[in-house]
């Protein structure tokens, strides 16, 4: 019994256990004992797993996708320190692609090609990587549209845009005024803003001051990114200034809650160090519950203060080129000066997830080390706003009596409640860390009704249009941070695991374990049909508007411009032209901009040369990709075609000879 | 009863050269009339709808690959079919297929408009042996059609530039058939009409069948 607590348990948890005072003691050892008693149920439930898998059969013939078949749903998996997103298709859990947004991808030459360099670009310079967490379908009217998927860079805080038509990033945007954007980029049901929230406080505007000067000098700024509803282009609205908490997680109201987006806080100690101890100590924290169109008003009324500051907008332009704004300004507004505009909803415990359901009406927080489940009305919020029950005010946001907005508790859930999504047939389905399951229950009775372990250590997880208005119930998945035993040992670093629970009937069942790429944290999920007819095949080429571009292999040449030779390159099946290039010279800096001149689906064509320090191009039908190469050394170098095109793939080669 | 008094009428050797005779030529009915005009004017769907198709089968091409060859112009299946299909030939040194440059297809919509005022005319004047002389045209023009169609799907499929070819096959060559189907390495060449195609066909048909009907009938009549 012992190892199985030493598993369950996470090590910082048993560490607190020994180095905290005897209050912080005693819950914990409550807590260990709850924990041990869930060790005993998750155990028996382990036992019983082939039960609860049901018939293997049965179980594959729900995930089996014919070969040649489509998948139901498109899966847009974060892939979390990867820094991309993966697209899964459901129910098979087959990887139908990776999409690089923060983080370079050689593969595709992101971030190494010259046309998409800029979208890495901030403040700090540019930026190979980032830590991506949670994606959100772009909505209309409360459902998935299909236009865009949003997604947060969490280090150096960014939002970025991905086209749902060529599933490439298009833009993104950096935060300033912030840091730890987690609480990103939870969308407003007709996409009219995306959200951005600070997790580790600073002093804004940034500058040096003591760090245990916290309480005094450091603020949160929770973010409105406004999104054009015609190209999705995004800039910031505006900023709110709020107190020093960790923003967490956000969800925007919907139906009657919409013109509101709910944020969880934790760490309302304002502590500076080991907050696994000292964030931990209050027994509730703040949800903010932010009334953006309020907060519009006070921007068009010039509440708003505009600060100076330095952040990057970057966005291809109509030459698929990405270019980089710096803006040096932000507006920003102080609850101080906006009354109505924010409040806090007092919630218990360190609360992580915040998720509203399918009615706009119950917004469920995950009190993450918390016994229970905390579910928040929104009407009664609206009528104890109205009724000025307020229990005290925190830097002039004042704070609604728990009481007074509670709709219920849902009582022993299990343990670490921390994400939760909706079926759309009234029941609630809640990711619970510690005790490593899903539990089911019911809207409105707060009763538990079903339990399914995970393997193991679940964090979120996604019913397809689960925190929408239009669930589709069919499949939860559970998206776990550890997996151990589960597939075939690769070292030290395992896969990260997603698993697929049909939840079609009263009772879950397990259908399915699949890895996912990096830390699985949020997913969407959408209909495969809101997304294969606009799927494009190819660029028009007539349409390619890169400055580098050419229309035909007649336009294909070499021009020099001192050391910079410009190479206009066209690939063709089966052949680069020019493939013969003499006058370069060591020391030249070398852009290769290669067309691809076909108009023919799946027909990419690949580009490298020996030596090269930097990615290979990998250039879509119909369109222009740059790399620069500067040979350093008097010789002859091949380059070939990377990317298997066609039968005489092999002969698709070319030689550029470099003189002194 | 018709049939017996046609099958009647032809056991007499005067009918024959009665019908023969001027006289004999005479208006056809108001339905025939406007049937052979419907004739006519099915003929102005190979304006909508192309005349033929060549489908190019490969498990490569789910989406389809093909030739779509209308009145006035080749075009694909898919938009920029004619595109890829080149780009494949040119792998066996076929020619390349230049719509700009066959000029048939400058002449053949003249052809149509031609054969269409024909049997509108031919409606409107009722008289039968004009009927017959569209008909006859007609076939003429079809035939003439689908042999230069051969001719010109010969040229290609033969006249290969074997010295700039990747792909040599001895003793292959790459005629598509003008109906049927034929693999040409590791396609399946399907050729068959198209709606225009089709609306042609149905109107030669309707127009023969206008003729024997009054055929028929004027014999009938004389008999009466």
């Amino acid at each position: 019994m012992k190892t199985a607590l030493t598993n369950i348990y996470p090590y910082s948890i048993r560490k607190e256990y020994m180095q905290t005072n005897s209050h912080t003691a005693l819950r914990m050892a409550l807590l260990l004992i709850a924990a041990l008693l869930v060790t005993l149920v998750a155990g028996c439930a382990k036992q019983d797993s082939g039960q609860k898998v049901g018939g293997t059969a049965d179980a594959a013939a729900k995930v089996y996708v014919a070969p040649g078949s489509y998948d139901d749903f498109y899966a847009f998996m974060s892939g979390g320190f990867s820094g991309q997103v993966s697209v899964y298709g459901l129910p098979s859990g087959r990887l139908l692609r990776v999409i690089p947004v923060f983080s370079q991808d050689p593969e595709k030459a992101y971030g190494y090609c010259e046309e998409s360099k800029g979208l890495l670009m901030t403040s700090h310079g540019f930026i190979p990587w980032d830590d991506a967490h949670h994606p959100k379908l772009s909505q209309t009217n409360g459902s998935a549209d299909g236009r865009w998927l949003f997604i947060n860079g969490n280090n150096t805080p960014r939002v970025a845009r991905i086209d749902l038509k060529s599933f490439e990033t298009e833009e993104t945007i950096e935060i300033p005024n912030s840091s730890g954007n987690h609480a990103s980029p939870f969308i407003t049901q007709g996409t009219e803003y995306v959200v951005a929230a600070t997790r580790f406080s600073l002093p804004i505007p940034n500058r040096d001051v003591a760090i245990d000067s916290y309480k005094e000098n450091f603020k949160g700024t929770i973010s409105y990114i406004k999104v054009d509803s015609a190209t999705g282009h995004m800039n910031i609205a505006f900023q709110i200034l709020v107190p020093g908490f960790n923003y967490d997680l956000s969800h925007a109201g919907k139906g009657p809650s919409h013109g509101w987006s709910f944020f969880t806080s934790y760490n309302s100690e304002q502590a500076n160090t080991v907050l696994e101890v000292n964030a931990s100590k209050n027994d509730k924290d703040m949800m903010a519950a932010v009334n953006w169109k309020k907060a519009e008003e006070y921007v068009a009324a010039g509440k708003a203060k505009t600060w100076k500051t330095q952040y990057y907008h970057n966005y291809l332009d109509e030459g698929r080129w990405a270019r980089s704004e710096v803006m040096n300004e932000v507006k920003v507004l102080d609850p101080k000066d906006c009354p109505g505009m924010i409040y806090y909803l007092p919630t218990p415990k360190s609360p992580h997830g915040s998720d509203v359901d399918p009615s706009g009406e119950y917004i469920v927080a995950g009190g993450k080390l918390a016994a229970l489940i905390p579910v928040h009305s929104f009407s009664k919020m609206i009528k104890a706003i109205e009724n000025k029950e307020f229990e005290g005010d925190i830097e002039g946001i004042p704070v609604l009596k728990y009481e007074s907005v509670l709709a219920g508790e849902v009582q022993n859930p299990g343990l670490g409640p921390l994400h939760t999504e909706f079926d759309g047939k009234g029941f609630a389905y809640t990711s619970m860390f510690l005790s490593s399951e899903i539990v089911k229950w019911k809207l409105g009775t707060w009763e538990v009704v079903d339990r399914m372990p995970t393997y193991y250590s679940i964090g979120h997880l996604l019913i397809p249009g689960g925190d929408t208005r239009t669930p589709f119930g069919k499949y939860v998945i559970a998206l776990n941070k550890i997996t151990k035993d589960r597939y075939l040992p690769t070292g030290p670093e395992l896969t990260q695991s997603a698993q697929l629970i049909d939840i079609s009937g009263d009772k879950m069942q397990m259908l399915l374990d699949f890895p996912t790429i990096g830390e699985p944290h949020y997913a969407q999920a959408c209909p495969a049909s809101l997304l294969t007819g606009n799927s494009i095949k190819y660029f028009n080429i007539a349409d390619n508007k890169n400055p580098y571009a050419i229309k035909s292999e007649a336009e294909a040449g070499v021009k020099r411009e001192g050391n910079t030779v410009h190479v206009y390159m066209s690939t063709i099946r089966t052949h680069f032209a020019p493939d013969n290039i003499e006058g370069i010279k060591a020391g030249d800096k070398v852009y290769f901009h290669v067309t691809n001149l076909e108009q023919d689906w799946d027909v990419p064509h690949g580009f490298s040369i020996i030596g090269l320090n930097n990615s290979e191009l990998l250039v879509m039908p119909g369109d222009t990709r740059t790399i620069l190469w500067e040979p350093k050394a008097p010789g002859v170098y091949p380059f070939y075609c990377t990317d298997f095109c066609s039968a005489l793939h092999q002969e698709m080669s070319g030689y550029v000879r470099v003189s002194n | 009863m018709k049939l017996v008094s046609a099958n009647t009428a032809t056991g007499g050797g005067s009918t024959s050269t009665r019908w023969l005779s001027k006289e004999s030529d005479t208006s056809m009915t108001r339905s025939s009339r406007i049937l052979v005009i419907v004739a006519a004017l099915l003929l102005s769907l190979t304006y909508y709808f192309p005349l033929w198709k060549i489908d190019l089968i490969a498990p490569q091409y789910p989406e389809g690959l093909g030739l779509r060859i209308w009145i006035n112009a080749i075009g694909g299946q898919n938009e920029g079919d004619l595109q890829r299909i080149n780009r494949l030939n040119h792998y066996i040194g076929m020619k390349t297929i230049e719509p700009d440059s066959i000029k048939e297809l400058k002449i053949m919509p003249w052809i149509m408009r031609g054969l269409m005022l024909f049997g509108v005319v031919a409606g409107l004047m009722g008289r039968r042996r004009i009927l017959l002389a569209w008909i006859i045209i007609f076939l003429l023009m079809s035939v003439a059609g689908l042999v230069d169609y051969y001719l010109w799907g010969y040229d290609y499929g033969h006249n290969l530039d074997l010295e700039n070819a990747s792909i040599k096959v001895p003793g292959m060559t790459y005629q598509p058939p003008i109906i049927g189907s034929k693999n040409l390495l590791n396609f399946k060449a399907i050729s068959l009409p198209d709606g225009g195609g089709y609306a042609a066909i149905a109107s030669i048909l309707l127009a023969m069948a206008v003729y024997i009907r009054e055929f028929y009938y004027a014999k009938t009549r004389l008999i009466r």
